[in-house]
């Protein structure tokens, strides 16, 4: 039956006199439709000569000319060279060998160019001193073609030629110099011989000359320390291969800790080998690269940090200290102890807090254990700044007593935490010059910019360690009218020679000792004969007690110098930004951080109790992204505001963390000015500092990569093991094959009876394996940047990256346990049983989405895996990506349609899909926008256009150049011959890449190694990437 | 280009009014070459062989030396009277020079000393093998009087009234026939129209045949042929439509004017030059590279000017290969006159004729080097190219085709050895394509 209700839309219906209700009646809208006002009145409408028609002519005619004209090929012009140089073929590349020297990194490198341009940035394997290329030395390159690079002198903001600047420059130094007032030399730590010859030249040939070397992120007290133990400014070396118990309080030494470098070592040590591996204990209150690879990581506030050194050094060589630590603390500093008690000449001690008193404790308890990581002969000598200096020089420039200053190599008003003081002295000077390669923050304010080259358009030397020398070449002509420090100090000093000329003539008579220059520019590098070591302070048995009683002053010094007051901030840097001074390169800034897998940010990283205690959140939005609350912190008075949060577990309760580096405001594209700069909260030049945190009104967008931070108890992602199963138990037992049911009967995954597919013969030909060792792996990063350089990766920018659009075909997975440790997490879920309850995995799951205060972490390096049964090849509808024979799974561009089927079917989320045209789009104005920046690109590799899916293609470019190679020279391919991106660019020996056709090769052995398994076996892909099983070396004392 | 045509045009007609005046000039000058010569000879009695002489010069002295324009070392022509006329130098100074020139510098000679420092100190390079004989055969070649270089321009000028005669006889012919055709067609008519009237006057009824449906109509009506057509011209236009699209961006037969007119069959054909002389990278790297001008230099710096009979045949075709020569000079900022280089270089922009798409890897030591291929393979006949043009269509199929035909050349290949004894047992084959050995993978070419 019908009812005769009725309906009424809206209140005014309810009037019955209501006019809108009439009107509407009648009309569709309300109110009239204002078509007059876009189309123009009337009048003119009607004059106009173009009718409907017309215009529909016009629209048709010129869709066709332009679709007409799009036929015709465009006239593409070559231009050889007049005169080639003998070195240059065109298509062939060139390596040379030279060393970065920035002031923060130093390493010895080789580079790749390419008609005459430096693309890429590669280990010099001959390289005994300072480890690999870390990700900021690989992405270095980069800054050669920065776009915003100041091109030539300038005064005062205008273009002046360097005549001039000579002229002018001459006269004033002349003048200050009869006047009798002082020349100050403020740099970096150059570690340079024949510029120290330079400055002592330029010194005598002006009087009152100051030089000043300022390290942006100091290292001052640990050069103290070891000056005053063995008499020589330097930093202490350690090689950690040989350790078999590392004991680190606050040191990431894996990280950038006394200028970092230290990880080869590491990784050695990491790999258990006759079921033997180090032990890595790791105190620190953030959480750094360093603790996450530890086997034991205890979080602790500075202060106890500090404390826990002087215990440390108590429990090992005796003494008390007084002071009370936490017990899990004091716990785990006694096991510590009797660890490094009991591995004697294997154990070793460092600490990064600053705090002369701490590394000279650090210093004697490994001098007590005669460690044998700790290589005397070699000191580093990368960092020489020292932190009294450039107070004392703020101090006079702003009491107005500096006459001239002349910089390179540092940027004191974007590094110093005084820095108005220090503008204010800049004022007063009559005479200030800046050796940069842009006008940032300090250059931008002096009167002078020397334009200064990029290292790769350079001379140079480096002494790395005491008597481990490096070479910098130019591998390129300079790019722009630029002029070196040392060029400049010789023009000063009225030398006419180059400083070329002037490094050889050096080294000959001073480091070569005989042996050719040419073979040490050719190698990069000369190690001198090992000096007799000099007389240092031995310890001898007289002193030795007498030095026991001054440390153990030392320690009591520093545990009586701990004191907390509420919050501790500790102040790092990150891997990917470094000091800062590359804050303007694409890569750095979209590389994630290893641990937050944030990119393009710096943050206050909190632990979750004190997150809940400050009223700090992060959360996920409806678009993938994470959000989170704004902090205010401040450090004795200095306030920064708006600093993002990130709740970091493993993050130390009562301490928080906040990375250097970021917040550049001059010299660098909009895009790149991200995060706020932490230097001003970098007082004393001590990395941590009292602070008190407030929770700020607003939300930050971060550009997460990772949002999932636990492993859900999936075992068989990470495979891990403790050395003491490792080796006791059978293989089976801690890497065991998953099985799958045939007939109710298990059988293993491997097995072709369960297989889809059938086996196509690879026995012929070469068959490429990648393994990557899950115990070498640090988790540094080098090999993401390598990727980009050598594919020509785009950069995306952060709003695409929230997107979850990252284009890197290198990820590396962070991950966190739940529990303690990730077994935990796998028993956790093991005994879930039914939905509800206490072991319901309902509410199980969801605990297991959330990490531990303490988790234990595992890094997990991820490209396409290769699988030879590859789900995404059968997806694809128009066959545009398919299997070689040699293992490798093609992608072609170029037949891409763009449905991203495979990357809906790739188990291992790999693929990448170019949602946009990244390459000459100003919407995405990074390197590859520019003219400049495009040099970097690799011709080898094809720039991927928009609508087409791209992922790791196990760079086949390089396997077929290598393949090439031996054809034409007629032989057979080496084992190490191939090698990929990432492989090469892995100086912890984690990636080894080969033919596993070759059955003498690495790769073909690691593929039978017991520890290997595949990602993700149980879905049958067959995988040509393996993983190597983590091992932690757990024994307690 | 076109401009030029039209300038030769002018030189044609130029050089047919001059040809009487030739005739006569050359003529006079022959007249004057006989007595000269018979004079000469009576001059001096006990000179050499000018024949002699000239294969002398081009195998010792043409490397330094010309007859008429300074080069490395001064202009020969008439040296030896030069000489005596000016510097009062006879046939044993010059002997001595060219036998050891140093040793006549030392000796203090102030002309010598004056040449040597005239030429940057560069030494004359010391001939001592050279008989007394040989060098009066040199001396007699540069002694001798210049040819008229009439006859080049000659025959150009004889052959091109004759075939323009040619053309126009046989249109002349073909006119004729046309004009009978349509006279025979015009009288045919008419003879039927007579045929008519005849016919009507005659009373004779011409029957006409019933009108019947006409074809098209009939066409029209049958529906089933309608569809079957539509549907046949669809299918045709689509073949036609595609076989057109696929030919986007083919430039097969592409034959761009280039900045400088580079003759391939100079230098590859006639000279014989191997290809990789000049594109040496195609050896060792994936482009064969354009030379780079000092390439070029290495032989051009003694090769200003092309010969006669080339110079003949480039104007045929409207190309003055002197003034190419010239252009050449430009880029690579070389002075002719000063035989030295400006510095002021101006490098020249080909106009690049291969283009392969970015996503198209290819490999020129691969081909060259491993596969053995001949440049000809793919890039055709150069050696006959006056003008360099693309002469395979450089499509996917054409690559995959030679891939498939083509056997992999593994003899004294060490890093074959082994693959090729396995795939060749798999595949029970004793020759292997480049298809066999994994070539038509898309990530082979693709990256």
């Amino acid at each position: 039956m019908s009812s005769n209700k009725k309906y009424w839309k809206s209140v005014e219906e309810l009037n019955e006199n209501s006019s809108i209700v009439e009107a509407l009646k009648q009309n569709e809208f309300v109110e009239e439709i204002p078509t007059d006002e876009f189309l123009g009145d009337k009048s003119t409408l009607e004059a106009s000569s173009t009718t409907r028609r017309d215009f529909l002519k016009y629209v048709g005619f010129s869709t066709a000319a332009a679709s007409l004209a799009a036929c015709e090929g465009p006239v593409i012009k070559s231009i050889p060279y007049v005169v080639q140089p003998e070195e240059i073929i065109p298509g062939v590349a060139n390596y040379y060998a030279t060393t970065i020297a920035d002031g923060f990194d130093f390493a010895s490198v080789l580079v790749k160019t390419r008609e005459g341009r430096p693309i890429k940035i590669e280990n010099n394997t001959m390289a005994t001193a300072n480890g690999g290329a870390n990700a900021r030395v690989n992405a270095s390159v980069l800054g050669l073609y920065d776009s915003l690079r100041v091109q030539g002198p300038k005064k005062d903001g205008k273009s002046i030629s360097w005549s001039a600047f000579d002229l002018e420059t001459n006269q004033k130094l002349t003048d200050l110099m009869n006047a009798g007032k002082e020349i100050v030399l403020l740099t970096q730590t150059f570690a340079s011989p024949s510029t120290s010859k330079l400055i002592s030249n330029f010194k005598e040939k002006y009087g009152n000359v100051r030089h000043v070397v300022y390290d942006a992120v100091s290292e001052s007290a640990a050069l103290d320390a070891y000056q005053a133990k063995y008499g020589e400014r330097a930093l202490a070396n350690y090689d950690f291969s040989k350790a078999s118990t590392i004991v680190s309080v606050g040191a990431d030494f894996l990280g950038d800790w006394q200028g970092g470098g230290f990880d080869s070592g590491y990784a050695q040590g990491r790999v258990p080998q006759e079921g033997k591996m180090s032990r890595h204990i790791q105190i620190e209150a953030n959480m750094s690269l360093s603790g996450a690879n530890a086997d034991k990581r205890v979080p602790a506030t500075p202060s106890q940090q500090k404390l826990a050194l002087a215990k440390l050094y108590s429990y090992v060589i005796g003494g008390s200290v007084s002071g009370d630590l936490p017990k899990q603390i004091d716990d785990a500093v006694r096991k510590a102890a009797s660890q490094l008690k009991e591995a004697g000449s294997n154990g070793v001690v460092v600490t990064g807090i600053q705090d002369v008193n701490a590394q000279t404790v650090a210093l004697e308890i490994n001098a007590y254990l005669s460690s044998k990581v700790f290589d005397k002969s070699a000191p580093i000598k990368t960092r020489q700044g020292n932190d009294a200096d450039v107070a004392t020089l703020v101090a006079d420039m702003k009491a107005g007593k500096v006459g001239a200053i002349i910089m390179s190599g540092v940027n004191p008003l974007y590094t110093l935490p005084n820095a108005n003081d220090f503008a204010e002295g800049l004022k007063k000077t009559e005479l200030s010059i800046a050796f940069s390669m842009k006008a940032d923050e300090t250059a931008s304010v002096t009167q002078y910019i020397a334009a200064a080259p990029h290292y790769l358009e350079s001379w140079g030397d480096v002494e790395l360690k005491k008597g481990h020398y490096g070479l910098t070449q130019p591998t390129i002509r300079p790019l722009f009218d630029t002029r070196q420090f040392q060029d400049a100090l010789l023009k000063w000093t009225g030398n006419d020679v180059s400083y070329h000329d002037f490094i050889k003539d050096n080294w000959n008579t001073g480091i070569l000792g005989g042996s050719s220059f040419n073979q040490a520019l050719h190698d990069g590098l000369f190690v001198g004969a090992m000096p007799a070591l000099e007389n240092a302070p031995e310890t001898t048995e007289a002193n030795t007690l007498e030095t026991v009683a001054s440390s153990g002053d030392a320690a009591r010094a520093l545990a009586s110098s701990s004191k907390a007051e509420g919050l501790e901030l500790t102040l790092y840097t990150k891997v990917g930004m470094g000091d800062g001074q590359q804050a303007n390169n694409p890569w750095l800034q979209e590389f994630p951080d290893p641990l937050t897998r944030v990119s393009w940010d710096n943050y206050l990283t909190v632990s979750t109790a004190d997150a809940k205690q400050l009223n700090l959140k992060n959360w996920h939005v409806a678009n993938g992204g994470l959000n989170g609350n704004y902090a205010d912190v401040t450090v004795n008075g200095v306030t920064i505001k708006n600093v993002p949060v990130i709740i970091q577990p493993g993050q130390a309760n009562g301490s928080v963390g906040l990375s250097l580096g970021y917040g550049r405001t001059a010299g660098l594209k909009d895009e790149m000015k991200t995060g706020v700069n932490a230097y001003a909260l970098y007082q004393n030049f001590n990395t941590a500092q009292n602070v008190s945190v407030t929770a700020a009104s607003g939300e930050h967008e971060f550009a997460c990569v990772q949002l999932q931070n636990t492993l859900m108890g999936r075992g068989d992602i990470i495979k891990e093991t403790t050395l003491e199963i490792f080796n006791t138990k059978d293989k089976d037992y801690w890497n065991a094959i998953p099985v799958v049911s045939l007939n109710h009967v298990e059988t293993p995954v491997t097995s072709p009876d369960v297989d889809l597919w059938d086996e196509f013969d690879r026995s012929i030909g070469h068959h490429f394996n990648l393994s990557i060792d899950l115990n070498a792996c640090t988790g540094c990063g080098a090999c993401v940047i390598a990727c980009h350089a050598e594919n020509n990766v785009p950069v995306v920018g952060k709003s695409e990256i929230r997107r979850s659009r990252d284009m890197h075909w290198l990820r590396i997975d962070r991950y966190y346990s739940s529990e303690d440790t990730f077994e935990g997490d796998d028993t956790k879920k093991e005994n879930f049983s039914g939905l509800f309850g206490d072991n319901g995995s309902l509410g199980g799951f969801n605990e297991m989405e959330t990490p531990a205060d303490n988790p234990q972490v595992a890094f997990q390096p991820v490209m396409c895996q290769h699988c030879n049964h590859a789900p995404c090849e059968t997806v694809c509808p128009v066959a545009a990506t398919s299997h070689g024979r040699q293992g490798q799974n093609h992608m072609a561009y170029n037949r891409c349609v763009g449905t991203r089927y495979c990357a809906n079917n790739c188990p291992y989320k790999v693929r990448r899909f170019n949602w946009f045209l990244y390459s000459e789009n100003d919407e995405f104005d990074y390197h590859m926008n520019d003219d400049l920046g495009r040099m970097v690109l690799n011709p080898d590799v094809v720039v991927r256009s928009r609508g087409v899916m791209e992922k790791c293609s196990m760079c086949i470019q390089k396997t077929q150049k290598t393949i090439l190679d031996a054809k034409r020279d007629g032989r057979e391919i080496k084992d190490g011959e191939f090698q990929t991106a990432c492989s090469s660019a892995c100086s912890n020996g984690a990636m080894t890449f080969g033919d596993i056709n070759d059955k003498e090769s690495k790769v073909a052995k690691l593929k039978e190694d017991n520890r290997m398994y595949h990602l993700l076996e149980s879905v049958g892909t067959k995988p040509n990437v393996m993983y190597q099983t983590k091992v932690r070396n757990t024994t307690e004392a | 280009m076109k401009k030029s045509y039209q300038s030769l045009e002018d030189n044609s007609t130029n050089n047919m009014k001059q040809v009487i005046h030739r005739k006569l000039t050359s003529k006079i000058l022959y007249l004057g070459f006989v007595i000269l010569l018979t004079l000469s000879t009576s001059l001096q009695a006990q000179d050499g062989d000018p024949a002699k002489g000239k294969a002398l010069f081009n195998t010792n002295c043409a490397a330094c030396h010309k007859l008429d324009k300074p080069m490395t070392g001064p202009a020969l022509r008439n040296i030896e009277q030069k000489l005596a006329d000016e510097q009062g130098l006879d046939r044993a100074w010059i002997s001595a020079w060219i036998r050891n020139s140093a040793a006549v510098i030392k000796s203090g000679d102030a002309y010598a000393n004056k040449i040597f420092n005239e030429h940057n100190g560069t030494a004359m390079t010391a001939f001592p093998t050279l008989e007394d004989q040989d060098i009066s055969d040199i001396l007699a070649y540069t002694a001798e009087v210049v040819e008229t270089p009439a006859p080049g321009t000659g025959t150009d000028v004889g052959v091109n009234p004759n075939s323009t005669t040619d053309n126009s006889s046989s249109k002349l012919i073909l006119g004729a026939l046309a004009l009978l055709f349509g006279l025979l067609a015009m009288a045919l008519v008419i003879v039927r129209r007579t045929l008519n009237r005849f016919a009507e006057a005659k009373g004779v009824d011409i029957a006409t045949k019933e009108k019947g449906l006409p074809l098209w109509k009939a066409f029209v009506k049958n529906q089933f042929l309608v569809i079957v057509t539509a549907i046949l011209f669809l299918l045709a236009s689509a073949y036609f439509i595609f076989g057109y699209l696929s030919q986007i961006g083919v430039d097969q037969g592409y034959m761009p004017v280039q900045p400088i007119h580079y003759s391939h069959k100079i230098h590859a054909g006639d000279n014989g030059i191997d290809c990789k002389y000049c594109h040496s990278s195609a050896r060792v790297s994936k482009t064969s590279g354009i030379p780079s001008l000092n390439v070029c230099m290495n032989c051009h710096k003694t090769i200003s000017e092309v010969a006669p009979e080339t110079l003949a045949e480039g104007n045929k075709i409207g190309v003055d290969y002197n003034a190419e020569i010239q252009k050449l000079y430009a880029a690579a900022g070389w002075s002719d006159t000063e035989q030295k280089y400006t510095g002021e270089s101006n490098p020249v922009k080909w106009v690049r004729i291969h283009n392969l798409p970015d996503f198209a890897y290819f490999n020129h030591s691969q081909h060259v080097t491993v596969g053995g291929i001949e440049c000809q393979t793919c890039h055709g006949p150069v050696e006959e190219m006056e003008v360099m043009y693309q002469f395979s269509s450089l499509t996917m199929g054409w690559c995959i085709n030679c891939h498939r035909e083509t056997n992999v050349k593994v003899e004294d290949n060490a890093y074959y050895t082994k693959i090729h004894e396995q795939l060749s047992k798999k595949y029970g084959v004793d020759k292997l394509t480049v298809a066999q050995m994994g070539g038509l993978e898309c990530g082979k070419c693709h990256y």
